[in-house]
């Protein structure tokens, strides 16, 4: 099995690998089988684009946590101009897995926050496997009140399994930590764009994705638990996970269905990993869209509408 | 038929069929402490122990009740429910749980909010209904909340709220943790009226719950020895893999580490929140 490739995944791994032989067998041998290639090419494709239109909700969460998706630094890197790294909460510490910066968006200035996993065991370790403490949260408070104070508009990309269950973050208040954000970011005087760029893991995630407009990378998720959590409390078992998936609609479309979040962000075909700078240019148009729609709301007006947007979410009859 | 026999029937015990208009039963065991208490006296002392001052869980109504004055009470947002519209389903249907818990409890859903007085001092109070599905937080708890908040707006008065939940719920999924969002929003206007937010702590109060306005307030108490948190004491063993410390995500441990201002006995309640909020506000002393 190929690593690089998840498990429903393998067909086109299988003729991956029969294309790399024969670009093998082209180097000595003088058979001209470029036509074969491009054939075989052209199936890996039709292959790939078929078994991505019926992805369930279970393959899509593990597209979310691919180990070689992009992370917010990859693309803090590819979008932003003249970028700087903001650090530490002024309070307690440093929290790596929460990271933010000024920079430029094609000139305008705006702040940005997200959450970082590592891609090496090392580098997993160093973020905490993006899960921040308390004050990683408080961090992201200070920086969101900058953002406020400069005028700049706040985008925040997410991407956590959920804020970190430790002894010292509940010893810190964590859920304080958490709720401050909340009520912050329905009132903070600047516009706020949340993208949630691969896991949307709960009030880890929501911390810093209360915002006028709250989109999604197409095989994100955003779910108040874990599939795994979910299936081994409601149904006693975590083997149910693909079950509790379903049932909770983590999926962008079944979300954007539902009218929780605005718009889903094209991938390149076969996730985010595939094309990191297909994906980021993807992410930049819909970043400058929406900076440039909500810049030109006034601020009380802005506001007005961010409060009822919250207001409006929940689902019940009046008897 | 015999005379005996025909008398029989007076004195058997019940049959099973009307087993369920029997009067829960008159005595009642502390959780703590092993005591068997005399029910009445139990609800009389507003379930706190009579012989260890443990406090048990209390359901929405009675703590409401016992905490407001009798006089000029009227329930807020009293008939709304929660409508499926995800059709989750896990071993069970979630409006089959729904109605389970309806029965089981008497209440529509997880909180109960009414607009009254504590010794005088107007206010709304709301309660979380643990026995309601965990006194979980959805769709209905949410709008119930803000609908708490509206109230205060309306008639220039403070909220009080009782919060005892094991956090969202996982049946209205995403629904429900933008809930957490809605409601920590809505006291963002409570505070540009400088209107006071009183969160009361009870046992447990966990995750979305915790993680949203009851950890807002302007005063945080909590009662004795409830379990308050973010993540569940299990879920944080197994991620750390050590033992927790003693006392750990108690109300002792949280005044330890400065997340609450105080814990208050659930008797003395009623003066100690009348007399805060009447400071607040700037009114006479109750």
């Amino acid at each position: 099995m190929d690593p690089n490739f998840l498990e429903f995944e393998q067909p086109i791994a299988e003729l991956k690998a029969k294309i790399e032989e024969l670009r093998y067998v082209t180097d000595d041998s003088d058979i001209n089988i470029t036509e074969e290639i491009s054939t075989l090419e052209k199936k890996a494709e039709s292959l790939t684009i078929s078994i991505f239109s019926k992805l369930k909700s279970w393959q899509i969460s593990q597209l979310a946590r691919h180990p070689n998706r992009p992370y917010t630094f990859d693309y803090i890197e590819r979008i932003f101009d003249d970028f700087e790294y903001l650090h530490g909460d002024r309070c307690y510490a440093d929290d790596s897995p929460m990271v933010g910066g000024i920079g430029r968006l094609d000139s305008r200035p705006v702040m940005v926050i997200g959450h970082q996993k590592g891609r090496s065991i090392k580098e997993k370790v160093k973020r905490n496997f993006g899960m921040p403490r308390p004050e990683g949260y408080r961090k992201a408070l200070r920086l969101m009140k900058m953002a406020e104070k400069f005028k700049m508009p706040l985008i925040t990309l997410v991407d956590t399994p959920g804020a970190y269950p430790g002894i010292g973050a509940e010893e810190r208040g964590q859920s304080e930590a958490i709720a401050r954000n909340l009520y912050v970011m329905a009132d903070l005087k600047t516009p706020i764009i949340s993208t949630i760029i691969g896991e949307g893991g709960s009030g880890g995630a929501l911390a810093i994705a209360v915002g006028d407009r709250v989109n999604m990378l197409q095989y994100a998720t955003y779910s108040v638990i874990s599939p795994e959590g979910c299936a081994s409390i409601l149904w006693n078992n975590a083997d149910k996970a693909p079950q509790a998936a379903e049932a909770l609609g983590i999926t962008a479309s079944r979300l954007h269905e539902l009218g929780l979040i605005d718009q889903i962000i094209e991938e390149p075909l076969g996730g985010a990993h595939r094309n990191f700078d297909q994906m980021a240019i993807n992410l930049r148009e819909s970043l400058l869209h929406n900076v440039e729609i909500l810049s030109a709301i006034g601020i009380d007006k802005l506001l007005e509408q961010r409060y009822q947007r919250l207001m409006g979410f929940g689902a019940f009859i009046e008897t | 038929m015999s005379w005996f026999e025909k008398l029989l029937p007076s004195i058997r015990p019940s049959s099973s069929s009307d087993k369920k208009n029997v009067p829960e039963g008159l005595w009642a065991k502390c959780n703590n402490c092993d005591a068997i208490i005399y029910r009445a006296e139990l609800e009389r002392n507003q379930d706190v122990c009579t012989k260890c001052d443990h406090h048990m869980r209390q359901p929405a109504r009675r703590r409401l009740s016992q905490f407001l004055d009798k006089e000029n009470r009227i329930e807020i947002a009293a008939n709304i429910e929660a409508e499926d519209i995800l059709k989750f389903k896990d071993d069970k249907k979630y409006r089959d749980r729904l109605a389970a818990a309806q029965k089981s409890t008497g209440e529509k859903d997880a909180m109960v909010v009414m607009k009254g007085s504590v010794k005088g001092v107007e206010l709304v109070a709301a309660a979380f209904e643990f026995r309601f599905m965990g006194g979980s937080m959805g769709s209905v708890v949410g709008e119930k909340f803000v609908q708490a908040v509206n109230t205060c707006l309306d008639n220039n008065i403070p909220l009080v709220c009782f919060s005892a939940s094991g956090g969202a719920r996982m049946q209205e999924a995403l629904i429900s943790l933008f809930q957490m969002a809605k409601t920590s929003a809505a006291l963002t206007r409570l505070s540009r009226r400088g209107l006071p937010f009183i969160s009361i702590l009870t046992d447990p109060t966990m995750g979305g719950v915790s993680a949203s306005f009851a950890m807002l307030g302007d005063i945080h108490i909590a009662e004795p020895k409830a379990l308050i948190g973010f993540a569940g004491p299990r879920v944080i063993e197994q991620t750390v893999r050590e033992q927790l410390p003693k006392g750990f995500q108690r109300s002792e441990f949280l005044l330890d580490h400065g997340a609450i201002d105080m814990i208050v006995d659930r008797r003395e309640m009623r003066d100690k929140v009348s007399s805060l909020c009447s400071m607040l506000m700037n009114k006479p002393a109750p």
